[in-house]
């Protein structure tokens, strides 16, 4: 009945209500679904009037960080993987949301809100790749990772 | 108003990508680590983010939005072949670095290199895809 209150990990409870309150601000008076992969993938094809506010969400996400280094420290960042995975991983992630038409934020977060089931469809299927992905990476091939 | 709204949208999204913890790709690394040393963080941020979207996914009824642009969401409904097919393909990418386009954006402001990177090869691949999609 009683949720042990100290396991939950608030930080990112409440980062997740921004994130979704993000998403609605957009929706509702831009009427766009938040996802960086369509909103730079769609700089590709401009059309006028359709670039500013692509433009302005990228400079906001950027603008963020001076916002919080203004108040607070930036929590401890940690990235172990080497230049040539980077890269292939950033290949992957700009085909693959390309071809399926969104990431966590246009599936995940707006797509599953407004309960698509496509959206439905591609977070399980990212999930369970990248749940694959990390275990052959950490568990079964060690010896990729330098 | 529609790119103010745009830039606020961005800088609560990105504050809650910050305070979230989901800025660091080890975290996200850790959720997607199920056998290893496993991290509910993720889960908690999609959770929380889809329960405020859940709330006003009403809204989406609207023709239009409070600023007059049409609502454009995806009219599609068919699960196909390219969608279980890209969303594969950006799953392993992201298995492999923890780091999904946003927060790879937030990094790059932070001045990481290692997100410059990331990006610079996620905007060629989108690239290609675009002209693969034109030559069709």
């Amino acid at each position: 009945m009683f949720m042990n209150l100290d396991a939950v990990p608030w930080n990112a409870a409440v980062g997740g209500l921004m994130i979704g309150a993000a998403v609605t601000l957009l929706l509702l008076f831009n009427g766009c679904v938040a996802g960086v992969s369509g909103m730079v993938g769609g700089l590709y094809r401009v059309q006028k009037g359709d670039i500013g506010w692509r433009v302005t969400f990228i400079l906001g996400l950027i603008l963020s960080v001076v916002i919080w280094r203004f108040f607070f420290v930036l929590p401890e960042i940690v990235i172990e993987t080497n230049y040539t995975m980077l890269a292939l991983a950033g290949f992957l992630v700009g085909y693959g949301t390309r071809l399926g038409s969104g990431c966590t934020s246009g599936h995940g977060v707006c797509g599953i809100s407004r309960r698509s089931p496509r959206s439905i469809a591609a977070t399980i299927v990212f999930m369970l790749a990248g749940f694959m992905t990390v275990y052959l990476l950490r568990h079964v091939f060690t010896f990729w990772l330098g | 108003m529609i790119n103010f709204m745009a830039l606020l949208s961005g800088v609560v999204f990105g504050l809650g990508i910050i305070l979230s913890g989901m800025v660091n790709p080890a975290i996200v690394l850790a959720f997607l680590d199920i056998t290893g040393n496993w991290d509910s963080s993720l889960l908690w941020v999609m959770g929380s983010a889809v329960a405020v979207g859940s709330a006003f996914a009403l809204a989406i009824k609207h023709k239009e939005s409070y600023l007059g642009s049409s609502t454009q969401i995806p009219a599609v409904t068919k699960i196909d072949r390219r969608l279980l097919l890209g969303s594969l393909v950006f799953g392993a990418g992201w298995g492999i670095a923890g780091i999904c386009p946003e927060p790879a954006v937030v990094l790059a402001g932070t001045g990481s290199i290692d997100a410059l990177v990331f990006l610079t090869a996620m905007l060629l691949s989108m690239g290609i895809y675009q002209k693969l999609q034109g030559s069709e």
